[in-house]
């Protein structure tokens, strides 16, 4: 399986009305990989996430799912063609519960296979069982972010996405997240497309980067390259890592 | 338990000090802000001028209430209200809470006592007491009785707040029987409970429950889709003239036009939604309130087809589902096929048990649709969008169906107000009414059935009950007519709820979806104390 290609981003140009944020970005994302996306603030990381579902669309450029293009198609429709998101700042339903958060995370199956797959992310995520009646919005960051998470997962996904999933976490509940997603990873060969400021992590997650400079690609390769890759430990490693 | 000393001690002035200076600025203020609203009136004089009537002592009476007012309020209610708070040293014990001081059983013995004296003596009280001291003892028997309802209520608290819908709907299923029967024994007479059942019935129970199945309707859009619609009443006039005008131009039955009138209505917001799609908060908001008028309008100004302001009367009555009919000319009129004694408050008791009906349909499909996936879909729209967009959810179809289903209740609460009017006329679907049951469905807490039904009970209830307030009269002359107050008291009474409770009577939302069984919390997770 492992090698076919999944995402493929060709000459992607964004637009927020005449500032442009993408410059015309390649990236694939192949079956069964987890594929990290870094750079500093700004650079355009979580447009380009945002840009695979439609919001904002690509002025120029083909973005292609599954052999599908979906650079025209309604953020919905992209959704249920099995891209799942977890979204910068989470966005969780704060009002609903951890429970119903799910159901709608499953809402596009009507929640078919809703028992399974909610035990699925419960040996994920214990904490979040505990939490099951709790309304999203009292939960901690960290239980947010596994919230959010397990909201993705509910709908089946072929490719999951993650805007920033360390965000603001303490390192031991980062660990925890980073350990789950390569566990989704190889246990269940799920395609994983990060986009991260904790560059260390998410390069010693991943097994291909992507190094992302002013709406550019400048700098791609294997995990380990690009964690030795002098350019690389000098913008966003060096003092940064514990 | 900690003692806490409240900080007014260590102030050097003591609260009758500290309110006898507090007293004299608000008093300096309420002069400053009503010597123009107050002291000075413009007027006409016998030869149409424009003269200033200057009213010194009304002015005076103002500030010195105003200053009394805040004096009582510093000196007395805030250091009662703050020892209310202090634990006592010496038990660690919270004093007794108001109302369990307010509600005992000796005044609750002296309010039955009160108010069944004076409804024995009800006949014979204007002879006794004269005229005006009977106003007053009227008010006093209607406090009594308040009282004593009170404590029953608040005696059973738990249970009904644990009961509280099944009690709700038995209590609004009963009310029409009560009312006649507390009336027949009170006049002694099967006609006069039927005859004075009308203000009861109709003015106060069919008035309150059309504005619950309104607010109860705007909930689905406001509530649960979190789309604030301010033109709810233009949906209310569609159903309205779709069944005054099919009713009168083709005859047709109420039973016909109810769901087309619902059905015309959905049209309408599925009409209102496709442009306001794209719209949120306050710019939807305005969209909506043009729509309102523009309906509005348009009724006042399409002569040929709406009559205008003239109005459409002559609606047909409601018939017993074709079996009996309440027109007293035709030949299956109710009192012939019962053989009852004719009346017109027959009418009125099967309209209230009608919109009760309408009512808990609106509650049922409100309780149900909230299980299902399209209710999931209007709770998570209202909390993000954009999440929904992105777990595959089409928000133009979620967002549509909700103005459509929210509007298809105000067309049947229309069609069933016309019927109830036997007219209708552009002025009843002013932007007030849009107003009000916004009002009503804030008040209440978005997206809660039981605290919308309150918040209608208190505030049309309420402002129907102003006009119950004869004895006003005497106290402030023949002139005073408490009506016109009740919109002032409309908005106090919510500004006071609103910093009581925020979020409204009822501010949490409850969960659609429980686990079966409440897991503990284990002592693994805990101890990590992180999160």
């Amino acid at each position: 399986m492992a090698g076919t290609m999944l995402l493929d981003i060709k000459g992607v140009q964004t637009y927020y009305g005449n500032i442009r944020a993408l410059n015309g970005v390649d990236v694939t994302v192949n079956q069964g990989e987890i594929v990290a996306l870094i750079g500093a603030n700004g650079a355009g990381k979580s447009t380009l996430m945002m840009t695979i579902f439609g919001a904002p669309r690509a002025r120029a450029g083909t973005i292609t799912f599954a052999g599908t293009n979906i650079t025209q198609m309604p953020t919905h429709e992209i959704a249920r063609l099995r891209i799942a998101q977890s979204p910068e700042g989470r966005r969780i339903f704060p009002r609903m519960t951890v429970m119903e958060n799910l159901q709608m995370g499953a809402s596009i199956d009507n929640l078919k296979h809703f028992d399974e797959d909610a035990e699925k992310v419960f040996a994920l995520f214990p904490r979040l069982k505990e939490r099951i009646n709790q309304r999203g919005g009292t939960l901690s960051g960290g239980e947010q972010q596994m919230l959010s998470i397990g909201r993705a997962l509910m709908g089946r996904p072929k490719l999951l996405l993650l805007d920033e999933p360390s965000l603001g976490l303490a390192p031991l509940i980062v660990k925890q997240i980073f350990d789950a997603i390569r566990e989704l990873n190889r246990s269940q060969g799920l395609t994983v497309f990060l986009v991260e400021q904790n560059a260390f992590g998410a390069l010693k997650l991943a097994n291909r980067g992507y190094v992302m400079v002013n709406g550019n690609v400048t700098m791609s390769g294997t995990g380990k390259d690009l964690l030795a890759n002098p350019e690389v430990r000098a913008a966003y490693l060096e003092g940064g890592h514990h | 338990m900690a003692v806490t000393v409240s900080p007014e001690r260590d102030v050097v002035a003591t609260p009758v000090q500290r309110a006898f200076r507090e007293a004299l600025y608000a008093g300096a203020i309420a002069l400053g802000l009503f010597v123009l609203f107050i002291g000075l009136r413009t007027d006409q004089n016998i030869s149409n001028e424009l003269i200033l009537v200057r009213r010194w002592g009304l002015l005076a009476l103002v500030v010195v209430l105003t200053a009394v007012g805040r004096f009582l309020y510093v000196a007395y209610a805030q250091p009662f209200a703050a020892s209310l708070k202090v634990a006592d040293v010496a038990t660690g014990l919270l004093p007794e809470s108001m109302a369990t001081r307010f509600f005992r059983l000796p005044y609750f013995i002296a309010a039955i006592v009160i108010a069944f004296a004076l409804l024995v003596l009800a006949g014979s009280l204007d002879g006794l007491l004269g005229p005006d001291l009977a106003g007053y003892a009227r008010f006093l028997r209607a406090l009594a009785i308040i009282y004593a309802v009170a404590s029953v209520m608040f005696y059973f608290r738990s249970f009904i707040h644990a009961h509280f819908s099944a009690l709700g709907v038995s209590a609004l299923a009963l009310y029409p029987v009560i009312v006649v029967l507390t009336l027949a024994l009170y006049t002694g007479s099967v006609a006069g409970g039927f005859q004075g059942s009308l203000k009861w019935v109709d003015n106060f129970g069919i008035q309150i429950l059309i504005y619950v199945m309104l607010a109860w309707g705007l909930n689905i859009v406001i509530g649960l889709a979190g789309l604030l619609d301010l033109g709810y009443v233009a949906f209310y006039a569609v159903g309205a003239y779709a069944y005054a005008l099919l009713g009168t131009h083709f005859g047709l039955s109420f039973w016909i036009l109810l769901p087309a009138a619902g059905c015309m209505a959905a049209f309408w917001g599925v009409m209102l939604g496709f442009p306001v799609l794209r719209l949120r908060g306050d710019y939807l908001a305005i969209v909506t309130l043009a729509f309102g008028e523009i309906i509005r309008l348009v009724l006042i100004n399409w002569r040929e087809v709406t009559n205008g302001s003239a109005r459409i009367s002559g609606i047909p009555k409601v018939s017993f589902f074709g079996l009996m009919s309440f027109n007293v000319s035709d030949p299956n009129y109710i009192a012939k096929v019962l053989n009852i004694a004719t009346s017109s408050a027959y009418y009125k008791i099967f309209l209230y048990y009608l919109i009760l009906g309408l009512c808990l349909l609106t509650a049922f499909v409100t309780i149900r649709l909230r299980r299902l996936p399209v209710g999931r879909a209007w709770e998570a729209l209202r909390e993000d969008e954009i999440a929904c967009r992105s777990l595959g959810i089409n928000t133009t179809t979620t967002k549509l169906t909700a103005f459509a289903t929210g509007a298809m209740f105000g067309g049947f609460a229309g069609s069933f107000f016309a019927a109830r009017q036997g007219f209708v006329s552009p002025e009843s679907f002013v932007f007030l009414e849009s107003a009000i049951v916004l009002a009503i469905v804030v008040l209440g807490g978005m997206g809660s059935l039981a605290g919308i039904a309150v918040a209608a009970l208190v505030m049309i209830g309420g402002t129907e009950a102003l006009r119950e307030l004869d004895f006003l009269k005497r106290v402030f002359g023949p002139d005073f007519t408490p009506e016109l107050y009740r919109m002032l008291l409309f908005g106090m009474a919510m500004v006071i709820v609103m910093l009581w409770k925020p979020r409204g009577f009822v501010g949490s939302r409850e969960p659609t979806a429980f686990l079966k069984e409440r897991k503990t919390v284990s002592g693994s997770f805990t101890k990590e104390g992180h999160g």
